[in-house]
């Protein structure tokens, strides 16, 4: 009889979802960085001698973390999305299903390996566009938290739509209709305060713009709103976001009929 | 002793197709059981609710004492599934495939008995081949290995000779029959009636989600079907008085007989005799387990 050891079923899984984005990393890593270096190249050309949004900082360093964490958001959704419809669709989400793992080992592993593939691209994007224009790090301890909360917080999404939908085009529309507008209208290229006040009123309400301004006064320490706020906020869909997502791997939701 | 599989009233419908009606079911341990029916029976709803892919409406189910529902870890352990669809994940290799499953049922080093499953299915020399590359019988081959990386006590085989050669069918089935002797129970569905009937020794057979049918190979063949006569008359047509005993018409003038038993032997050659008939030909034969099989399913 075999010994049977704890957290085995966990870190396996994760590190198969590491492999599997590993294997792609021409795709899963070095597109969008260079995704991500074309943005800047082209809107700092157009814009820069032409906004400033805080005092004393370049419109091309404004942009950097807004595009970095832009490019970590969705490259974390993309991972679990991915991986989970991909296995649904050619059947192989029956070799995760028919072992003993968890809900909370099937979660934990989905989510941690978005976190590793969203810090990577994150700081491909960061350390490509350091090239061009030096960018501060006042305070790395808040950038290192809310690039792990936002890829978590995405991470966990993408298990969402993956495993509500049931074909490519559904989840394409989640992250045609959901994820990118909400990415793009949620301070990357602007600041709040350049907008007209119902648009900062409405953005107030979309959590992706906590995740960008906290991630921002990282490293220039100036936000539109207090990063603690930003801290509770993302934190606080965090935390709901991955207990709908457990309770929904527990009652097998979707997954098993 | 308890069974290795213990089912008891399971129900299970999908919208208002009844897939499976009140199945009662018991197989003990060591047993190589075959599950049969046509297409849409239910064999595989049963077998996913067993692995937990599923969940039955209405009864239990329990393997080597766990219930899937309340005790999940304890069976997902205990049991090993060759599913019937070709699926394989196309972005790792034979070898990181079974290392993977292996991980899954936390097993963490078990490349001895990785190595040695590769080897009994002829993978060995696969091992680093990517899974897209490989033929169909080859990933078939595959699944058998994951389905038995943690060594589970109950296998469950899903039609897993499927459009796979002649010598994997044999060599499959030789390392099935060893695994079965060493104490593993064994569950079978196909549509190979003639590997059902040479490999298990009881057989369950379901039709529109209901078990019609359950004994040993033995008593099936024993009771549902008589001997098979196959008779040439030397000349003119066969008695009216024999004929319905006849299960299939004269094609190249012989007639298939089904009898009662082989005592009814005797009467059809008397009735032959009094007409004046001779028997050019004639071969007596046991029936097979997909007479048995076509016999019941077309009761209603």
């Amino acid at each position: 009889m075999h010994k049977f050891a704890p957290m085995a079923g966990f870190s396996t899984l994760f590190r198969k979802e590491i492999m599997r984005f590993w294997k792609v990393s021409f795709q899963t890593v070095l597109a969008p960085v260079l995704t991500a270096l074309l943005y800047l190249l082209i809107f700092s050309h157009v814009l820069e001698d032409h906004v400033q949004v805080y005092p004393g900082v370049r419109y091309t360093a404004f942009l950097v973390p807004g595009l970095a964490m832009m490019s970590l958001l969705q490259n974390s959704f993309a991972n679990s999305s991915s991986s989970l419809i991909q296995s649904k669709i050619t059947g192989n989400i029956i070799f995760v299903l028919l072992p003993p793992l968890s809900h909370f080992e099937f979660f934990a592993a989905y989510v941690l390996a978005c976190v590793v593939r969203g810090v990577m691209v994150g700081f491909g994007v960061f350390a490509v566009t350091a090239l061009f224009v030096p960018v501060p790090v006042q305070n790395p301890l808040w950038v290192a938290s809310f690039a792990l909360l936002g890829s978590a917080l995405l991470g966990t999404l993408g298990i969402i739509a993956g495993i509500w939908a049931e074909k490519f085009d559904q989840l394409a529309a989640f992250q045609n209709f959901i994820i990118v507008p909400l990415t793009f209208l949620s301070g990357v290229f602007y600041s709040m305060h350049s907008l007209p006040p119902f648009w900062q009123e409405v953005s107030r309400f979309n959590p992706f713009f906590y995740m960008i301004d906290g991630f921002r006064y990282g490293f220039f320490g100036v936000s539109d709103v207090s990063p603690k706020l930003s801290f509770v906020i993302v934190g606080g869909c965090l935390l709901a976001l991955s207990f709908a997502t457990l309770s929904l791997l527990k009652r097998g939701y979707k997954l098993r009929h | 002793m308890q069974p290795a599989i213990e089912i008891r009233g399971v129900s299970k419908a999908y919208g208002s197709v009844r897939a499976l009606v009140d199945i009662d079911l018991n197989i003990p341990e060591g047993e190589f059981f075959a599950l049969l029916g046509p297409n849409g029976a239910g064999k595989t709803t049963l077998i996913s609710i067993l692995a937990g892919l599923a969940r039955a409406d209405a009864g239990t189910l329990k393997v080597m004492g766990h219930d899937v529902v309340t005790q999940s870890q304890g069976s997902r352990r205990c049991i090993g599934v060759v599913p019937q669809e070709l699926v394989f994940d196309p972005f790792f290799t034979v070898r990181e495939t079974l290392q993977f499953q292996s991980g899954y049922f936390g097993l963490r080093r078990n490349d001895d008995w990785i190595d040695e499953v590769m080897a009994r299915l002829d993978l060995t020399n696969r091992a680093d081949f990517n899974m897209r590359a490989l033929s169909g019988g080859m990933k078939r081959r595959v699944l058998v290995a994951q389905a038995l990386v943690h060594k589970p006590p109950v296998i469950i085989l899903d039609e897993p000779t499927a459009g796979v050669d002649v010598e994997l069918r044999q060599g499959l089935w030789q390392f099935i029959r060893q695994l079965n002797g060493d104490g593993h129970t064994i569950v079978l569905t196909t549509h190979y009636l003639d590997e059902a009937e040479a490999l298990c020794s009881r057989v369950g057979m379901l039709k529109q989600g209901k078990l019609v049918a359950l004994d040993s190979t033995h008593n099936l063949l024993k009771d549902y079907s008589g001997a098979q006569l196959r008779l040439r008359l030397a000349q003119g047509v066969l008695p009216a008085a024999l004929a319905p005993l006849v299960t299939m018409a004269p094609t190249t003038g012989e007639y298939l007989l089904t009898l009662h038993d082989y005592a009814q032997v005797e009467s059809v050659l008397a009735e032959i005799r009094k007409n004046n008939l001779t028997v050019a030909f004639m071969e007596l034969g046991q029936p097979d387990l997909e007479e048995v099989f076509v016999e019941i399913m077309g009761r209603d």
